[in-house]
């Protein structure tokens, strides 16, 4: 529970991550430590190169920190096995990426539909749930358009909607709107907010614009692997 | 939306080089389910007129005769042997009483080691090929005593034709040398022309007249109902004969070399198989590789949706299956279209003659398709796909989702 009164989600701590460049060791992370909590809407702020996207990485248990733990719904998944990381990924965390990342050879409404499909539900179910939430994101009627189909804008929207669609514990978002023009990238960003305040869906994103880092209620600064400043916004 | 939905749709990604690994595929399965259908057919072929001519399926000598084929070597009780045969064969067993001797051939001008063959007519014509090879003249008759049919060829040799005298010259039971005259009254063709040359056939009352043999007999051919038959029937007659007297043989026994041929042939098959296969192992592996490399972005996608590595690579697996199915499906369809094509007409080898005749195959070849050759091709191609497959599908299943989200 965090002072918030808020569940912990995700709670890291002293987490460090250093790579390899040839000869250069980068330190990516140096003992950060943080928790998110239900139903926050959080972003991670810095400069490129600062640590963002690692600590997302790690949040979402697609890569291993050095040292320090890091824990999602009070599980531990530095020591868990690929197998057990996925079935993680796939009940409990949803994912958006800057570059979209949508499968081309399915439709908008397959692409939301994939990690039901991943857990099991049953098909009519599936498309009824993905039906809705494409409704949501303001996508009605484009359900079977492949992603060439669709705008930036569009695409990401059906990003967000498989990403929160399965209900998962939290939702990390790199740079979702890094590709998108300002007037797209306020669209978005209002409709993660409606399902933040609607759904309670937890969301954390990454971000070095400053309009997008007006819309977190919290900001979380990044600088050099390092947490240098964590505050809640009015 | 199902896996194999997406698998088909992958499929189509890329349209030309799906189908060109297809054509890859189907070219392979053809030419193994057709071509090795054309070889079976080969020694299917050569097995037939192995049986057809003289063979049969078994045949019972005086012990030695096999190996030294003279006079010497007769059976002499007949009667016991021909009751025998009645109460062990099958029904539907057709067998057939002979005088096989070496002998020479001559007329005025020429002259040539044969094969003399003293047969019952209507029962030869049961159990060889003699019975529906007659192409000019007559075929023999019981009551024929001084009459010869002989091959197309020896008939060309001898520049003599229907109506002109042979001599046959051979060695009676008492040890003298017998010659008789006999009129050609017909000519025979055989599937291979050294047939032709080799045999010369006449009733054998006469032959038994001219070598002294009175009711004595060379040799009994059988043709069984079941050619799968043999070694049961051998063992009975075995047991049912005098083993001092009687020798009998299986005609894998008495054509050691097309039975050597037989087994090499299912060596070369599997050779054959394996070679095509090898050829088109490398297409299926060059452009499975090539799908997975181009979607390594994608594969961790699918982990960082929580998919495990084994179901990426089921997935790629699932793929290759796809392809390899299709093409399968293609390749057998051609290739059973060019069977069926080439099933009644044949494929016709007679201007290459002497080429199939050394090898001592037909001249008309007639595909046969085997189960056991069908399903073999086919496994071959779809197994060790698949195996061939796990390699790329491995490689696929194996990266770390974030090195793959970097992959540009």
């Amino acid at each position: 529970m965090l002072r918030s009164g808020k569940v912990k989600i995700v709670e890291c701590i002293e987490v460090t991550k250093t790579y390899d460049q040839g000869n250069l060791q980068v330190k990516a992370l140096e003992n950060v430590t943080l928790s998110i909590g239900k139903g926050e809407f959080a972003a991670l702020a810095g400069p490129s190169g600062s640590g963002k996207t690692t600590l997302l990485n790690m949040m979402g248990g697609l890569d291993r920190p050095d040292s320090g733990q890091i824990l999602v719904e009070g599980q531990e998944c530095t020591t868990m096995s690929q197998s057990e990381l996925a079935r993680l990924r796939l009940n409990k965390i949803g994912f958006v990426f800057q570059s979209y990342n949508l499968i081309p050879v399915l439709t908008a409404a397959e692409n939301v539909e994939f990690v039901m499909l991943l857990q099991g539900v049953p098909a009519s179910e599936r498309r009824q749930r993905a039906k809705k939430i494409l409704d949501e994101v303001g996508l009605e009627g484009l359900y079977d358009r492949r992603p060439a189909q669709l705008s930036g804008g569009q695409q990401q929207r059906v990003a967000v909607a498989r990403a929160i669609v399965a209900n998962p514990a939290i939702v990390l978002a790199d740079e979702p709107t890094a590709n998108l023009d300002s007037k797209t990238a306020k669209g978005l960003l209002e409709i993660m907010l409606k399902m933040n305040r609607e759904k309670q869906v937890t969301f954390v994103f990454s971000t070095h614009d400053e309009m997008v880092m007006g819309y977190a209620r919290r900001l979380i600064h990044i600088r050099d692997g390092k947490v240098y400043n964590d505050v809640v916004q009015g | 939306m199902q896996y194999i939905q997406l698998a088909w749709r992958n499929i189509w990604r890329n349209p030309r080089r799906t189908i060109v690994i297809l054509l890859a595929v189907l070219i392979g399965v053809w030419s193994m389910v057709f071509l090795g259908a054309l070889m079976r057919g080969i020694t299917v072929g050569m097995v037939k007129n192995g049986i057809a001519t003289l063979t049969g399926h078994l045949q019972i000598h005086y012990p030695g005769f096999h190996d030294d084929p003279s006079i010497e070597n007769r059976i002499t009780n007949v009667v016991q042997l021909t009751e025998t045969l009645s109460h062990v064969l099958p029904d539907k067993s057709r067998w057939a009483l002979r005088v096989r001797v070496p002998a020479v051939a001559a007329n005025a001008r020429h002259s040539a080691g044969v094969t003399l063959v003293g047969v019952d007519p209507v029962t030869e014509a049961r159990v060889s090929f003699i019975g529906g090879a007659i192409k000019m003249g007559k075929y023999l008759s019981d009551e024929d005593d001084h009459s010869i049919v002989v091959g197309e060829a020896l008939l060309k040799t001898f520049n003599t034709k229907l109506g002109h005298k042979l001599v046959l010259m051979s060695q009676s039971v008492d040890g003298e040398m017998v010659s008789r005259a006999f009129r050609i009254v017909g000519s025979f063709r055989a599937e291979l022309m050294s047939t032709e040359k080799q045999y010369v056939f006449v009733t054998r009352r006469s032959a038994q007249k001219m070598l002294k043999l009175r009711k004595d007999i060379t040799e009994v051919s059988i043709l069984l109902p079941d050619v799968n038959d043999v070694h049961r029937v051998r063992e009975a007659l075995l047991n049912a004969l005098p083993n001092s007297e009687y020798e009998v043989l299986t005609w894998t026994e008495l054509l050691p070399l097309l039975t050597a041929y037989l087994k090499l042939y299912d060596q070369f098959i599997l050779i054959w198989y394996l070679v095509v296969f090898v050829a088109m192992a490398f297409g299926i592996v060059n452009t499975t590789l090539m799908a997975v490399l181009e979607r390594i972005r994608e594969f961790g996608l699918l982990q960082v949706f929580g998919m495990r590595p084994f179901f990426i690579l089921g997935e790629v697996l699932v793929e290759s299956f796809i392809l390899l199915i299709i093409g399968i499906a293609a390749g057998n369809a051609l290739a059973l279209a060019c069977i069926f094509g080439l099933g009644k007409s044949g494929l016709d080898l007679s201007a290459f003659a002497a080429g199939v005749e050394f090898a001592g195959m037909s001249r008309i070849i007639y595909p046969d398709l085997q189960l056991q050759d069908w399903v073999m091709a086919n496994l071959v191609v779809l197994v060790l796909g698949l195996v061939v497959s796990c390699y790329p599908a491995f490689k696929a299943s194996r990266y770390r989702p974030v090195e793959a989200l970097a992959y540009a």
